[in-house]
């Protein structure tokens, strides 16, 4: 059992006196892939938001790579190095790009902060990035609006890699994509992993890409963790009956909505 | 994708962008004219614009005089060129000043929020209460007539409107997951407002500038023809009106109506341009239209 690279202990946050997370503790080993799954509301996106340092905790602790961020930075040098930590990908691909900037500009920007790479180094590490998720050079050279959402995704996932994270939250990154560029898109994430061990929080509200990339899955609901464990055991056999509603709720083979199943009845 | 097809994507952008139709291109023409006059006016001139000739008063035409003379026999077409430059200098010198501190100030309360911003915010709706003709009068008055105090009375006057607007466009691109991708990344504030935020917010701030460039040019107007801006015998466009009023009454209307007909003409061109370009902005940021119903 190697060292947990990111741990949470019983973090809170509350917004003006609405509970939002209340004592959620989990860790990541380097290289896993962990899922945080909950319906909307649930607290899941605030819990990444918190580890990112986009909202403070009310209380907890989070640690990552050995070093405390439950405050905001003090220094310009622990902001960088909690940049190289921890890099997060939102769900909506529109809005995750300046829309005055080509994605080979945006991944240089980011290489520029974090590493002492000239710009020969730099040109060769962005085409590394554009080639680790599938961009050609084309699509690497042309304003965001040109992109269709998959790509732009794409670019957000090279952009975060470029600081070289140990870990890389994924919010709802799939989740505003169609079922075809989903699975292209959690096929690059798979290679990625592969490629540079970077480890995996996945927040999300869809099982089936869950169970496509996660080790070990943690369940949310109102703001409280309500089971947890390896991915499979989770989801084949849930044991808390909130995670065999969520289960439940996914329509699969023979699946009839409830309320199609009335109006049969009525005819 | 196809190469025809990104040809054509851009083309459809660049339609979008320059779509000003005929009226903004006339307005554009306008106040092209209008600063290339400014600029060489006072040398295409022949008359030195302040040499007076009693013998000439309220003179008709001549040649070489094309325009005639106003009350102290001074050649109108030389005043009305020389206060071109200053009539258009003295708000381009408001809406620089305007802008650049209204951003300021609405970019930090929107990047800080919480009590900064709702300070600030009632600090702007104080500021609202004080009519800006009447600040920048004040302001001649205590320190001084003459267009520097002038010009700084309006740039003050006119920073809560800039403000406003602005903070809450700052406000909604503050939020949005890119900017607060490269916080994360560990970029400073101060570097996101400058390369990122601010430059998103460009086409917002062309089109409020371009308008507040046509009502500052009326106030400073208005504050010249009270004898508080520009001081005769300098030539502007408001000293001018005020000037030729003895004449107005005496059946000599040329300068007033020359002088006020230049204002109104560039006030309306600099509006129909802003409004345009204001337009245009919702226009070249079409994925906007998709997004309410899109992904969410």
């Amino acid at each position: 059992m190697t060292e947990a690279i990111l741990e949470v202990e019983g973090l809170h946050k509350t917004f003006k006196g609405a509970v939002a997370v209340a004592d959620v503790s989990f860790s990541l080993r380097p290289g896993a892939a962990l899922a945080v799954v909950g319906e909307s509301g649930s607290g899941k996106t605030t819990v990444a938001r918190m580890i990112v340092g986009l909202e403070r905790p009310t209380a907890g602790r989070i640690t990552a790579c050995g070093h405390d961020r439950s405050h905001p930075p003090r220094s310009v040098r622990e902001r960088r190095r909690r940049g190289g930590e921890i890099q997060i990908v939102f769900q909506d691909p529109y809005s995750s790009l300046d829309p005055r900037q080509s994605p080979a500009t945006a991944v240089d920007e980011i290489l520029r902060l974090h590493t002492r790479l000239d710009a020969a180094g730099r040109r060769r590490r962005v085409a590394e990035l554009a080639d680790l998720v599938g961009l050609d050079e084309r699509q690497m050279n042309v304003l965001p609006s040109e992109l269709s959402g998959g790509q732009r995704q794409r670019v957000a996932i090279a952009r975060a890699l470029a600081a070289e994270p140990q870990i890389l939250i994924l919010d709802e990154s799939v989740a505003a994509l169609d079922v075809s560029i989903q699975a292209q898109v959690l096929n690059v994430l798979a290679g990625v992993r592969e490629r540079t061990g970077v480890a995996y929080l996945f927040i999300s509200h869809d099982l089936a890409v869950v169970r496509q990339v996660a080790d070990e899955i943690v369940v949310m609901r109102g703001g409280s963790i309500v089971e947890r464990g390896p991915t499979a055991q989770v989801l084949d056999n849930p044991r808390h009956p909130y995670t065999r509603l969520l289960r439940t709720s996914v329509p699969g083979p023979g699946w009839r909505p409830a309320r199609r199943a009335t109006r049969k009845e009525t005819q | 994708m196809t190469a025809t097809s990104v040809v054509r994507a851009r083309a459809g952008a660049r339609a979008g962008r320059g779509g000003l139709g005929p009226l903004g291109v006339t307005a554009a023409t306008v106040i092209a004219v209008a600063v290339v006059l400014a600029a060489i006016g006072p040398e295409l001139a022949s008359a030195d614009p302040n040499a007076s000739d009693f013998a000439h008063a309220y003179g008709p035409p001549t040649p070489g005089h094309p325009l005639g003379y106003d009350s102290q026999g001074r050649d109108l077409l030389a005043r009305l060129l020389t206060g071109a430059r200053t009539s258009l200098l003295g708000p381009l010198w408001v809406v620089a000043l305007g802008m650049t501190a209204g951003t300021a100030i609405a970019v930090v309360a929107a990047w800080r929020g919480g009590w900064l911003d709702s300070m600030v915010s009632s600090v702007l709706e104080v500021m609202f209460s004080f009519p800006g003709v009447l600040l920048a009068m004040l302001v001649a008055a205590v320190f001084g007539p003459g267009l520097t105090s002038a010009v700084f009375a309006l740039a003050v006057a006119y920073i809560p409107y800039i403000a406003r607007l602005v903070r809450s466009a700052a406000v909604a691109e503050r939020h949005k997951p890119y900017i607060q991708a490269l916080e994360v990344q560990g970029l400073g504030a101060f570097t996101i407002c400058l390369r990122h935020l601010v430059p998103n917010l460009l086409p917002l701030l062309a089109a409020q500038a371009t308008l507040f460039f046509g009502y500052a040019m009326v106030d400073l107007a208005i504050v010249s023809f009270f004898g508080l801006g520009v001081q005769p015998p300098d030539a502007d466009w408001g000293v001018m009106v005020a000037s030729g009023q003895s004449g107005v009454l005496q059946g000599y209307p040329a300068e007033s109506l020359l002088a006020g007909g230049c204002i109104v003409l560039l006030v309306v061109a600099f509006n129909v341009l802003g409004e345009r370009l204001s337009d245009g902005r919702r226009v070249h940021r079409p994925w906007r239209l998709f997004r309410r119903g899109g992904t969410a």
